[in-house]
């Protein structure tokens, strides 16, 4: 660059927090990362693959789809319906809505689980209730699933809204005044326009659902085979001192948050998502 | 063709508009002029069905359409930032209108795009129809934007602000052009605009609105040289304001006469070239009124600090109500 700009730091100065910054990343991201597959695969592939191959890992591998499956899907209509209502129309209690949406993101994961155990367990809220009619919440798989929901509750919504509202109601409103229903009016114009976005929130929404321990841990009683999710089953592989086990399920979890950042680097990219100029 | 009567809007406890009544014949082409806030788009918004009147009633050709929402109102609108679909090529932009017609109205395919290609001829936009908005320039936009409402045959054509988003050149060109575009469809169209000198050389008749009400309505001409209010008089093109007898005087910096024996007097203290004329400014004697005054630039300029005597040969009187007291002083 021939040109000095006023923000430019000297050589040293840029050089030495260049370097903190690499330190850190290595240290605290990298490194672990790292220590997660060499321990995997520590004894070779076959113990490796032999671990994820328990009938306790398979159940957890498929819980914590299963749970994915509900809770991406739920979080993405939601999602879409909270930023439409938020960003389109005028109602009380708007405000009050977007703080909401955030509650998950301040609340710590194990308050977040414990509201559920007091909602629906045995000495909850509707615990009698649930007895009664011999319904299973708490230490069950919709339990768990409640706590996922409400834990990923936020990441396409917080996507959307800043995006819907930059881009404003005209488009829809064009399409009305065109001619439209409501329902083409989304299904032409909304939904294209904050595709990338969406397929973006819902990444994110999904790496966490199928990440999240301490919400679910409260909830799910951590019955092998049954309730167990991919990340709880690590940590009971790691007390009992399993580690090829428990670092074998972790690996799978670190190649999903692998594959996020990779699909999320894509996005961004390629639609020039939060590049700066948008937004 | 269109009948407004008491049209009154609040937006919280902000008043919009209040009681505006307007006529519009078949084929008109009509000009809201008016400063932002003075409730010019919010009137375009609700007779398109954009928005709800709080009360009154819209007619559109002999129809009640008061309550009835756009969809089902038949008005093309052209927004100001055109609100084109980015992800649609501008051929299917245009044919959007027909697209989404369901049952007895559905177009084939091979019509809506005939339709298409025919409007995008009609704004000379041929040959572009494969391209996508964010490849078009300001004006081609607009005029993807135009073809776009114009598909669905529309009775009636709003405009918001159709060249805000333009440079100065483009916005001229463009401005002729739907002028001409106008003549040829007949359509009656009304456009929102601030901009004084587009109102004025586009419309037939001009609507020049004030905090939510109608101060004037006319032709160019007539809003231009006999406004009917004070706000007029200094909106509509450049005003110079003296006290005058129970009031003020009203008149344009060209409506003046220079003689030595002149009524008022002026200390000139910026001379510049305005066009075809030298643009004098200063302060009147006697009541340090600022004064503007244009002076035939086929002699010398006029000299800073030199003293211009003259009075207006055609003027217009206010009371302090804003009522007209007298139409011309000579």
């Amino acid at each position: 660059m021939s040109q000095q700009q006023a923000t430019t730091e000297s050589p040293l100065m840029r050089a030495a927090l260049i370097a903190v910054a690499l330190v850190f990343l290595g240290f605290f991201l990298l490194l672990p990362l790292l220590a997660v597959f060499s321990e995997a695969l520590k004894q070779g592939a076959g113990p490796f693959l032999d671990a994820l191959h328990t009938p306790d890992a398979l159940a957890a591998i498929r819980l914590t789809l299963i749970i994915a499956a509900i809770a991406v899907p739920l979080n993405m209509v939601f999602g879409i319906a909270a930023s439409w209502a938020i960003t389109k129309f005028q109602f009380p209690g708007k405000a009050l809505l977007i703080t909401l949406i955030d509650l998950p993101f301040s609340v710590s994961p194990v308050v977040s689980g414990l509201i559920f155990v007091l909602l629906f367990g045995a000495n909850g809220l509707f615990g009698a209730w649930l007895a009664e009619h011999d319904l299973k919440i708490i230490f069950a798989v919709p339990g768990i699933v409640l706590a996922t929901v409400f834990i990923t509750f936020p990441f396409v919504a917080r996507e959307l809204i800043p995006l819907m509202l930059e881009q404003g109601r005209d488009d829809e409103e064009a399409a009305i005044s065109l001619g439209a229903t409501g329902w083409q009016t989304f299904w032409h114009v909304t939904l294209p326009n904050i595709r990338w976005g969406l397929l973006y929130g819902v990444l994110l929404c999904n790496a966490r659902a199928m990440g999240e321990f301490g919400a679910v841990s409260v909830v799910s009683g951590h019955i092998r085979g049954e309730t167990n999710t991919m990340p709880l089953h690590v940590e009971i592989l790691y007390n009992e001192y399993d580690f090829v086990g428990a670092f074998a399920v972790a690996s799978l979890l670190a190649l999903l948050a692998l594959v996020t950042l990779v699909a999320k680097t894509i996005l961004e990219w390629r639609f020039g998502l939060h590049a700066g100029a948008r937004h | 063709m269109i009948h407004l009567r008491g049209i009154t809007k609040q937006f919280g406890d902000y008043p919009a508009l209040h009681g505006i009544d307007l006529d519009v014949a078949p084929g008109e082409f009509i000009a809201l002029l008016g400063p932002s806030g003075s409730g010019k788009t919010t009137l375009l918004r609700i007779i398109a069905g954009l928005e709800f009147q709080d009360s009154g009633t819209v007619q559109l050709a002999g129809e009640d359409v008061s309550s009835l929402p756009v969809a089902a109102r038949n008005v093309g609108f052209v927004f100001q930032h055109y609100a084109l679909f980015r992800h649609m090529t501008v051929a299917d932009n245009v044919a959007f209108g027909l697209s989404v017609r369901r049952g007895k109205h559905r177009m084939a395919k091979a019509a809506r795009q005939a339709r298409a290609e025919e409007l995008l001829r009609l704004v000379q936009l041929e040959g572009l129809g494969t391209r996508y908005p964010g490849q078009l320039s300001g004006g081609q936009r607009q005029r993807v934007a135009l073809a776009r409402a114009l598909a669905i045959e529309p009775r009636l054509l709003l405009l918001d602000e159709p060249f805000g988003a333009l440079d100065a050149k483009v916005r001229k060109d463009l401005r002729r052009w739907l002028r001409d575009l106008h003549k040829q469809v007949g359509l009656t169209s009304i456009f929102v605009t601030h901009d004084q000198e587009e109102a004025l050389e586009l419309a037939d008749r001009v609507v020049v609105m004030n905090q939510g009400r109608i101060e004037q309505i006319g032709a160019p001409d007539a809003v231009y040289m006999d406004p009917e209010t004070p706000f007029v008089s200094h909106f509509v093109g450049e005003t110079n304001r003296i006290p005058g007898p129970g009031g003020e005087i009203h008149f344009r910096p060209h409506e003046i006469i220079v003689s030595p024996d002149g009524t008022e007097a002026v200390l000139v203290d910026n001379v510049f070239r305005k066009g075809a004329v030298w643009r004098a400014e200063g302060l009147l004697e006697g009541s340090g009124q600022f004064v503007e005054l244009d002076l035939p630039s086929n002699q010398a300029a006029p000299r800073l600090g030199e003293t211009i005597r003259f009075h207006p040969h055609r003027a217009r009187m206010f009371n302090a109500d804003g009522d007209q007291t007298q139409g011309e002083t000579r």
